[in-house]
């Protein structure tokens, strides 16, 4: 009969990812309130975190919808400015900053549906094109509105300062444990599938009779809802925003992480997320040459395995579990191991 | 050929200027075109095209390449609007719908050139085919609620039913797009069924396969018919296959209908020779 590749029990596949994510935040989280990690690496964690939910929310529109929007970096500054003036505005509770987030990632979420159902109309190129538009206008609005309108809403080029620190270790990594749980569910249901079959075949899906505007503005949205999540957490970690930061670089930035993590795997996403964003803090010195640096190897990469270091892998600690578990009942597993990583594409991998 | 036996069936017609199979004839009939037409620029590719098809009718649309086949179901399945005329679907006007309206309606179909999510594995591109046949919402999916776990697993049942159609339960792991190319014709059907359909339309399903494969092909086309009693329209350039299983057939030549009727009247009128084989006097 069907080949049951999976021995472990779904509910408790989740729980063994829980109880591990959990045990990982709360050992890291000890480190830093401990003081053994120091300020500074506790700084540069949150921003590989930030980074993280950053290239796995991009990667929902590239990898997964097949788009290839450039402004991500759009979503992030209106979710990061929303947070920003939340804070400022109402600081010192507890509940401020999460509500701050939720704020942030609503708005960017407008906004995605906002110039998604226009750019979502398009195709390849042109999505591209209008998307970077879209990123460039933002930043010449955050610059902009004050002088214009009156207001002192964003300060212009000098942008919002004293904006209260509190992203920390765990509420950064809580949320890109959130994002990641929520991309995986979604794409690993009906509605993650309709999402795919927009990637593979347009005219077979609506033939499928999957209603694929509705399916890629939902990936569009949740795509920026994140990015806005992850703005909100950059403005509280590094306390100071400037439009600057949110442009057309910053876009290409994350597009990168996705692309050489390998488009369509969540785990590229947090790998090279991760790696490009620890790499630069590793190597001050050499900072200047990160630009040179992303280029290089995006070029390599892309010579040598044109679909990124996952191609659409999934890392799944459970599958690594069930390998092992056969393995030890009596070797059915073995022989097979790469052969069972392709098969396994895909498919369920928690 | 010789395995297959077609029991007789006689046409009737019925208001329209259509035929459709005796048995049918109480019901309405699952489709009705009449006038269709289309214009791509100045070049007319399918000009008033008229058909009917019977509840549980097999209905073969035959012609020359670049006839005009493929885009009668485009048409069919909105891929393109007519220019004119009007498409009745179980007695409904389709006119203004798109492709996903008249699929939730009740048409699945195939294409020529096979259009599979090649990426995905053999049971998601089935699940993508049952995706409205499941209904838990959004929040379901992303809280695991009880309602997405029942849901997919009564999906997952499903799809392993409708891939033992054509014994493809095994493959269910399999990606699509690793598959041997009549299994991908295979996998296509299964995907279309997925959706439910009251009218299934096969664009050149035994293209690319063997005698053996065709005939086995052949005897699963009749027994989905039998088994969900849905309608069934086919095009196909294997005559053994057409003229085997076809009670209706419709001859397409230059974008327009040359002859209609049952596979004997096919078989012994001469502008279908005609247009197959071209005038006697212009081969001389
Ligand atoms: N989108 C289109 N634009 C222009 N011409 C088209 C288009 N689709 C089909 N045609 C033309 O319509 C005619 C019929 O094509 P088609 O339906 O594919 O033929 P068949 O399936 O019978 O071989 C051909 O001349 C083809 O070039
Ligand atoms: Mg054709």
């Amino acid at each position: 009969m069907i080949k049951k590749s999976t021995i472990i029990p779904m509910p408790l596949r989740y729980l063994i990812n829980i109880v591990l994510f959990a045990a990982f935040l709360f050992v890291m989280n000890t480190l830093i309130t401990g003081g053994t990690i120091s300020k500074y690496y506790s700084g540069v964690i949150s921003s590989i975190g930030i980074s993280i939910i950053l290239a796995v929310s991009l990667n929902m529109a590239t990898g997964y919808l097949g788009q290839l929007p450039l402004g991500h970096a759009g979503f992030m500054a209106v979710g990061a400015y929303t947070s920003a003036l939340i804070m400022k505005a109402a600081a010192g509770s507890l509940i401020t900053f999460p509500l701050a987030l939720l704020a942030g990632g609503l708005v960017a979420a407008l906004f995605g549906i906002l110039i998604g159902i226009p750019a979502l109309k398009l195709k390849g190129d042109y999505l591209a094109i209008l998307t970077l538009g879209f990123g460039q206008i933002i930043m010449v609005v955050l610059l902009n509105i004050d002088d214009v309108l009156g207001f002192k809403l964003t300060r212009g080029a000098a942008g919002l300062q004293k904006i209260p620190k509190t992203t920390t270790f765990l509420i950064t990594f809580i949320c890109v444990g959130i994002t990641c749980f929520v991309i995986h569910t979604i794409m690993k249901s009906r509605h993650g599938r309709a999402i795919l079959s927009i990637r593979e075949n347009e005219i077979a899906a609506e033939s499928c009779g999957i209603n694929t505007t509705y399916y890629k503005t939902l990936g569009f949205v949740v795509s920026a809802f994140f990015a806005g999540v992850a703005g909100g957490l950059y403005a509280g970690n590094i306390g100071i925003l400037n439009p600057s930061a949110f442009g057309f670089m910053k876009s290409i930035e994350i597009l990168v992480m996705v692309v050489l993590g390998g488009m369509g795997s969540m785990f590229g996403s947090v790998l090279s997320g991760g790696v490009l964003t620890a790499l630069p803090e590793l190597l001050r010195d050499f900072d200047k040459y990160r630009m040179v640096v992303y280029s290089l190897v995006l070029v390599v990469v892309m010579i040598f395995k044109p679909t990124g270091l996952m191609g659409t892998y999934d890392f799944s600690l459970n599958g690594l579990l069930d390998k092992l578990i056969l393995r030890l009942k009596g070797g059915k597993g073995d022989g097979g191991g790469k052969a069972v990583l392709v098969e396994k594409e895909g498919k369920a991998n928690e | 050929m010789s395995r297959f036996q077609r029991e007789p069936v006689k046409l009737v017609p019925v208001p329209s200027p259509n035929f459709i199979p005796e048995r049918d004839v109480d019901k309405t009939p699952i489709l009705e075109v009449s006038h269709l037409g289309i214009d791509f620029g100045g070049l007319t590719a399918v000009d008033d095209f008229n058909m009917a098809i019977g509840r549980t009718e097999i209905a073969g649309l035959i012609g020359p390449n670049g006839a005009g086949k493929t885009t009668v179901f485009n048409l069919l399945t909105k891929v393109y609007q007519p220019t004119r005329g009007t498409i009745m679907l179980d007695g409904r006007d389709t006119a203004g719908m798109n492709t996903i309206q008249v699929n939730k309606l009740g048409i699945a179909r195939t294409f020529q050139n096979i259009r599979l999510f090649k990426a995905l594995s053999v049971m998601d591109n089935v699940l993508i085919g049952l995706h409205n046949e499941m209904d838990y919402h959004l929040p379901s999916a992303v809280f695991r609620f009880p309602s997405y776990w029942r849901s997919e697993k009564i999906a997952k049942g499903r799809a392993l039913e409708l891939l033992s159609i054509f014994d493809m339960q095994d493959l269910a792991d399999a990606k699509a797009g690793s598959l041997p190319y009549g299994a991908q014709r295979r996998l296509e059907i299964v995907r279309a069924l997925g959706t439910n359909p009251s009218l299934l339309l096969l664009d050149e399903p035994a293209a690319g396969m063997n005698p053996s494969e065709t005939t086995e092909l052949m005897e699963n086309i009749q027994k989905i018919r039998d088994t969900f009693k849905i309608a069934i329209m086919l095009i196909e350039h294997d005559m053994s296959l057409v003229m085997g299983i076809c009670e209706g057939i419709g001859v397409l030549n230059y974008g327009k209908v040359i002859a209609k009727g049952t596979p004997e009247d096919i078989q012994s009128n001469p502008q279908v020779i005609e247009a197959y084989l071209g005038k006697k006097k212009e081969a001389n």
